[in-house]
């Protein structure tokens, strides 16, 4: 964790890197929010919107990326998490580029944070009002499981036709005897709009519900953004009979000792030793200075294993 | 309001359907009422299947009308209703039995989750009801519960068949389009496809409009005939009328090249 606060310099990066201020050119940015405010006045529905090339590949996060630099500022602090943690390489390098683009100050604490962006989790810790939250989507379209056509998708969104959705936890139960669908857990946007919360496990959806943060969704492949805004009801479909549930362990995480936060389980040693721990780095940290301890509170986290590499990559 | 026009459900009016200028169905007209079974047939190229396409509302015709019995507000224009109220009688009101089962089933998704489908679209939010309800279907249509979390790709083409029926009849809907339903299968499976399907309909009191070049499948399931060649009617009347003393010269060619078969 060497990279807490950074003093943002306060000015646009541009006259110092001969970048302009985040990355984008100003008219990108604000065709970029034009979608983004189109995303908020219609809940869950998917914007297109003309992605731009971005200095990474697609699958590191350019939608995310993009939506980002269109709505951070200089005096904002950004936030990156991957998987749940600050430290690995993908989240290091997109906070180093908005450090690097836009000057501003970077933070691995949840509660200092105004803009975080993510992939593949929620914070633990409550995000509060002013907040945003932006998430890196892969693929965006729930729908596109069963209906490769794009043309009839948007016809089924416009019509509400979202019943084939819930042929796929029908398969889940007949299978498995229960919904076995354990991330990109589909969810109704304010009582209208199918929506893919991106690979987040659905141990997070109910974080997406009558949040007070604003939601932002960037997918850069499929050129499409879509937003969940502050206090909007997200519901996870489900059957009566077999309502929606979230993962539960056994375990506490063995650092901290939280009963209700996303574990990861990590091999520790090569004899195939191995424990859970809180999948977000910061809450597992701010739990154990304030005391908190796991039945193994001394074991280096698996990240923390990594973190020599990822900072030098 | 006369009993005949009560019991009206489909009417078909001056329907014309071009494409670009070639035509695929000129001038047909006719009723259909509740309970009623109609064959179309033709050989390939006669319009049947442009004219079951635009009756269903799969297609929209260039001319002509096509006014259903809706079930909240009686006889309405099909092309005046909304996409949405169209969408939701196909998957409701309406069945729609294909020749080929892929066009009917979801292959990617099992048996009873191609019959669940429908329910799940009208809102069925109780696993258990939806399965029991597809259980109910499939043994109806006389296949084996035991397979129905089984891939349609792992039966045979007359339990394909089998499924699409129960697919379409879970909604319990009124009219039932199908398109050579019994095509492509073994002689003596596509007789007991048959049975089963005139079953189905006198047990559920069934319309249907089936298209089909078989003039025993016509005879077999149909109350009315309608003789299509080259986009237009040559002749319709009683079923045992128009194939045991067929008047059109082409419908007579059409009866007597079975009899010689
Ligand atoms: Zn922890």
């Amino acid at each position: 964790m060497n990279e807490q606060t950074i003093p943002a310099s306060g000015t646009p990066a541009s006259g110092k890197t001969g970048y302009n201020f985040a990355y984008l050119d100003e008219q990108t940015k604000r065709m970029i929010r034009r979608t983004i405010l189109k995303a908020v006045s219609i809940p869950g529905y998917q914007v297109p919107f003309g992605s731009r090339e971005m200095p990474l590949p697609y699958g590191w996060g350019t939608g995310g990326i993009q939506v980002t630099a269109s709505v951070i500022g200089p005096d904002d602090t950004l936030k990156v998490i991957d998987q749940g943690a600050d430290d690995t390489t993908n989240a290091v390098s997109i906070r180093r580029f908005f450090a690097r683009t836009a000057g501003v100050a970077t933070t691995d604490e949840t509660g200092e944070a105004t803009v975080i962006q993510t992939r593949h989790r929620i914070p633990e810790e409550p995000l509060k009002h002013g907040q945003i939250l932006v998430y890196q989507v892969p693929i965006p379209e729930p729908l596109r499981w069963l209906e490769p056509r794009e043309s009839e998708t948007r016809k089924m969104h416009a019509l509400q036709e979202y019943g084939v959705m819930y042929v796929r936890l029908y398969e889940d139960i007949s299978k498995y005897g229960h919904i076995s669908t354990a991330y990109d857990y589909p969810v109704i946007v304010n009582s209208r709009y199918l929506m893919r919360p991106s690979p987040i496990p659905k141990f997070d959806n109910p974080k997406m519900d009558n949040n007070p943060a604003l939601q932002l969704f960037g997918a850069g492949r499929e050129k499409r953004i879509y937003a969940v805004p502050p206090y909007t009801s997200v519901k996870s479909l489900d059957f009566k009979d077999y309502p929606f549930e979230i993962q539960k362990w056994e375990e506490d995480c063995a650092l901290c000792g939280a009963e209700n936060s996303f574990l990861d389980e990590i091999i520790i040693d090569d004899q195939g030793g191995r424990m859970f721990v809180c999948s977000d780095s910061d809450y597992c940290q701010k739990r154990r200075e304030a005391g908190y301890r796991g039945k193994d509170p001394s074991a280096p986290r698996g990240n923390e294993l990594l973190d020599d590499a990822a900072e030098s990559a | 309001m006369t009993l005949e026009e009560e019991r009206l459900l489909l009417r078909v009016t001056n329907l014309t359907k071009y494409y670009d200028l070639i035509i695929g169905c000129r001038n047909i007209s006719f009723d259909l009422y509740r309970g009623e079974v109609l064959g179309i047939v033709g050989e390939s190229g006669s319009g049947k299947s442009t004219l079951l396409n635009c009756i269903s509302a799969r297609m929209e015709p260039s001319a002509g009308m096509v006014e259903y019995d809706t079930r909240a507000e009686g006889l309405k224009d099909l092309f005046q209703l909304s996409e949405a109220e169209r969408r939701m009688l196909m998957r409701t009101d309406w069945g729609f039995v294909h020749q080929n089962p892929c066009d009917g089933l979801r292959m990617g998704v099992s048996a009873g989750a191609n019959i669940g489908e429908r329910l799940m679209a009208v809102g069925a939010r109780v696993y258990g009801d939806i399965r029991e309800s597809a259980s109910a279907w499939l043994t109806r249509v006389e296949f084996d519960t035991d397979r129905m979390d089984h891939l349609p790709r792992t039966f045979s083409g007359g339990m394909q068949q089998r499924v699409q029926i129960a697919r379409n009849l879970v909604t319990e809907p009124r009219l039932v389009f199908m398109d050579e339903p019994t095509g492509g299968l073994d002689v003596s499976v596509q007789a007991r496809l048959l049975d089963l399907l005139r079953k189905l309909v006198d047990d559920l009191g069934l319309s249907a409009i089936i298209v089909t070049h078989d003039l025993t499948v016509a005879r077999m399931l149909s109350h009315r005939l309608i003789v299509m060649r080259g986009g237009e009617v040559v002749e319709s009347g009683l079923t045992d009328q128009v194939l045991d003393d067929p008047q059109h010269p082409y419908s007579q060619l059409l009866v007597s090249s079975i009899l010689q078969a």
